[in-house]
């Protein structure tokens, strides 16, 4: 086992050595957060990479998931190289992803017509290994799917990012079906902080760590991304001030 | 089934001339036509729409069409320099939209598209756009799309307006109700079958065949038949010399998936050889299977910058190799490039420090044959301030210049495609609604930021000289953040109809 903490510029190069090598098959590496309360949660101290999650909205998020597609575009703008993002509905608006830290040079938009098209351009970009992170947009994630994913986001050490999105309220209940999904989230917006003048502060979530492999779940509130794609504590709960009244509505799980 | 275009340039002699002649050619509100020899005397056998409308035909003698129009312009017809110019529209139809085509003289195209029209978003938008761009260029067309090229021809011809989809397996029904010259018979027959009382096809087709064909010869019942889909009727696929082309035929029919692909990447293997000593690199390339029923099959792959990686290109056709039905066995099976340029060396990064960006290319090239070009694209900044207009689709493989949007204000992660209108409680004029209703929920406004005020683009549209949105973003009591406009400044009525919409949500 190789010592990260020694010497990071050393482990870089060797871990640079082996893919030339072509050694890459199981080289799980993690893409962690930056927020030591959710990278002590996860097993490795952040998201795997070469593995799949997912991402929903918790309440109205289910339908238009634009909490979901922020927090995924957070994700995908701290890795490296291009950007695949699959969609069936053209409604996501590049300049917001722009701000959460993905230039519009970056992202690269696949418009299936359905879902197993998506899945197969999806899983396609998984396999390829040259891109640094590949999002989907989903409204079915069969277990088979699932699997066929993760092993092509295996063989090549890409992230994948399913974000869940619904039609219909009711069709939410199909998150609660097992997957071969590492990490299963769920993202609720919150009323932003107040401000000291009339205004909307920084966006806030309650980020729900409703699954995840060799570790256990968690709820966070966080803010949402920056322009780099940084999620943050707000600064009041790490005094430890409770959030109440929290008007919040939830997918059923 | 295979699906077949039939592109019909009514005008294409006086198109052709005029295009030709450029500057000193007459212009199109007048009169034009061509003038050439039947039989003894001087006819006119090209007339131009502008002639067309005042009356005169093709047939008719010189003498009479200029007796009848002053003012008309006449010229000598050159049917050699028609034939040639058509057969160049095909190489470059060839080139842009399928494997398969071949000139369809004296006045038309005929291209097998079967499974190309995904690349050019489907047939309709693939007919559109083939008409719109011979409209640009001044040539009128027409085109339409049936199972046969028969029913394709007489569509384009009887019914295209300008273009016509005949739906798989409703060619015949529509055949049926077409006048009897949409079967591409000599007029001798055709003014026969007249003579004896027949106007439509389905009255020709529900005849027995065995008087007509001792009257008129097999001619009438074969063209039937094609047009029905009864006989094949393959389309000779156009070549010219200089395209690079690579074969194989097989002294047994080969049928198998397997022996297919095996084939397939020996002459791709063949053909980089030819391209390699060219220098050049594919950009589009054409797989032909000839059956021995002696119909085509084809594959179509392109590709986003030249390539001349063997084992990418066999990818991108194997990729695809089970839409292709061997039918009783394949004999010879072609490879062409029908579209190269030229394959530069290029300068790979040197340094070890630098990680270079991963090549995305080969993975843009198979999704983008899988799916069609146009679903695939990058999406560029736009110098405007409407939302929906601040942005256009540009190619995936399209050189980054490292634009970004201006981000003074937050934008929406998801933009509604039309602005929803919601039912508002607002002081005017320049304060957030209180309260609003959107698809029948209400929502009660705790925060809001605003206005952002984006003006219309008078030099785009004149409607939008005075025009205003204020734009804001609001959060409801849930937490959830919208982003709502008002159309108008809130004071004056000629800014906007002072009614509020929902355009985006938040994440």
């Amino acid at each position: 086992m190789r010592d990260h903490a020694v010497n990071p510029v050393i482990a870089g190069l060797r871990q640079r050595i082996e893919r030339l090598e072509g050694g890459v098959a199981r080289d799980r590496t993690v893409l962690p957060f930056g927020v030591a309360a959710i990278d002590d949660r996860l097993p490795g101290g952040g998201l795997a990479l070469g593995a799949l999650h997912e991402v929903a909205g918790g309440g109205n998020g289910a339908i238009d998931g634009a909490a979901a597609a922020l927090f995924a575009a957070g994700i995908a703008a701290r890795t490296k190289g291009k950007v695949l993002w699959c969609v069936t509905r053209a409604d996501l608006f590049a300049p917001a992803l722009a701000q959460a830290g993905l230039p519009p040079g970056r992202v690269i938009y696949v418009e299936a017509g359905d879902e197993k098209a998506l899945l197969s351009c999806i899983e396609e970009g998984l396999r390829h290994g040259g891109l640094g992170a590949v999002v989907g947009e989903l409204a079915r994630l069969s277990m088979t799917a699932s699997r066929r994913l993760k092993l092509a986001a295996e063989s090549s050490g890409t992230i994948g990012i399913a974000v869940r999105r619904w039609r219909r309220q009711t069709e939410a209940s199909d998150f609660g079906q097992p997957t071969a999904s590492v990490t299963r989230w769920r993202v609720s917006v919150l009323p932003s902080a107040p401000l000291p003048v009339p205004g909307v502060g920084r966006a806030r979530w309650l980020l729900e760590l409703i699954r995840c492999r060799a570790g256990e779940s968690a709820d966070f509130e966080v803010e949402a991304p920056d322009a780099k794609g940084r999620i943050a504590l707000p600064s009041d709960l790490v005094h430890g001030s409770p959030q109440k009244e929290i008007g919040r509505r939830r997918a059923s799980a | 089934m295979p699906r077949v275009v039939s592109l019909f340039l009514p005008t294409w002699s006086t198109d052709r001339l005029r295009r030709k002649l450029g500057d000193a050619a007459p212009p199109p509100e007048t009169p034009f036509v061509l003038i050439g020899r039947q039989q003894r005397r001087r006819s006119v056998v090209a007339v131009d729409s502008a002639a067309f409308a005042a009356g005169l035909r093709v047939g008719m003698p010189a003498s009479k069409a200029q007796a009848r129009v002053s003012g008309l312009v006449v010229m000598d017809a050159d049917p050699a320099a028609d034939v040639e110019a058509l057969e160049r529209l095909a190489l470059w139809a060839l080139q842009r939209y399928a494997p398969i085509v071949a000139a369809d003289p004296p006045d038309g195209l005929v291209i097998d598209t079967t499974g190309a029209d995904h690349l050019h978003g489907g047939e309709e938008l693939m007919l559109s756009g083939m008409v719109n761009r011979f409209c640009h260029s001044g040539i009128a067309a027409r085109a339409a799309v049936a199972d046969t090229w028969g029913a394709a021809h007489a569509g384009a011809r009887f019914r295209a307006n300008p273009t016509l989809v005949i739906p798989p397996g409703r060619h015949v029904d529509v055949l049926h109700r077409l006048p009897i010259t949409a079967l591409r018979l000599d007029s001798a027959v055709t003014d026969g079958l007249r003579a004896l009382g027949f106007d439509t096809v389905g009255e020709v087709a529900s005849q027995p065949r065995a008087p007509l064909a001792l009257r008129f010869g097999p001619e009438l019942g074969r063209r039937i038949d094609q047009a029905m889909g009864r006989v094949a009727e393959p389309i000779d696929p156009m070549r010219t010399p200089d395209l690079i082309e690579v074969r194989r035929a097989f002294g047994e029919p080969i049928g198998a998936a397997e022996t297919i692909s095996r084939y397939t990447a020996r002459l791709v293997d063949q053909l980089c050889h030819v391209l390699e000593e060219k220098g050049l690199g594919v950009r589009r390339l054409d797989l032909l299977f000839h059956r021995v029923d002696n119909t085509y099959q084809a594959i179509r792959a392109g590709t986003a910058r030249p390539v001349r990686d063997g084992r990418r290109l066999t990818r991108l056709l194997t990729d695809r190799i089970e839409t292709i039905d061997p039918g009783f066995g394949i004999e010879i099976m072609s490879l062409t490039a029908s579209h190269a340029e030229p394959l530069m060396a290029r300068q790979v990064i040197s340094s070890l420090v630098e990680e270079p960006e991963a090549d995305v290319s080969d993975l843009i090239d198979t999704l983008g044959n899988r799916i069609g070009e146009r679903r695939l694209y990058r999406v560029a900044p736009v110098a405007s301030d409407v939302p929906e207009r601040s942005f256009m689709r540009v190619a995936p493989m399209s050189p980054d210049n490292g634009e970004n949007w201006p981000d003074h204000w937050p934008r929406p992660a998801r933009l509604l495609a039309r602005p929803e209108p919601i039912e508002t409680m607002a002081l005017l004029p320049d304060h957030p609604p209180v309260s609003f209703t959107w698809r029948g929920v209400r929502r009660r406004v705790r925060r809001a930021d605003g206005p952002e005020r984006v003006f219309g683009e008078w030099w785009k549209r004149d409607a939008e000289l005075v025009a205003v949105r204020d734009y804001f973003q609001v959060e409801d009591d849930a937490g959830e953040h919208y982003w709502i406009f008002r159309a108008g400044d809130g004071e004056h009525s000629e800014t906007g109809s002072q009614k509020w919409f929902l355009h985006g949500i938040f994440g």
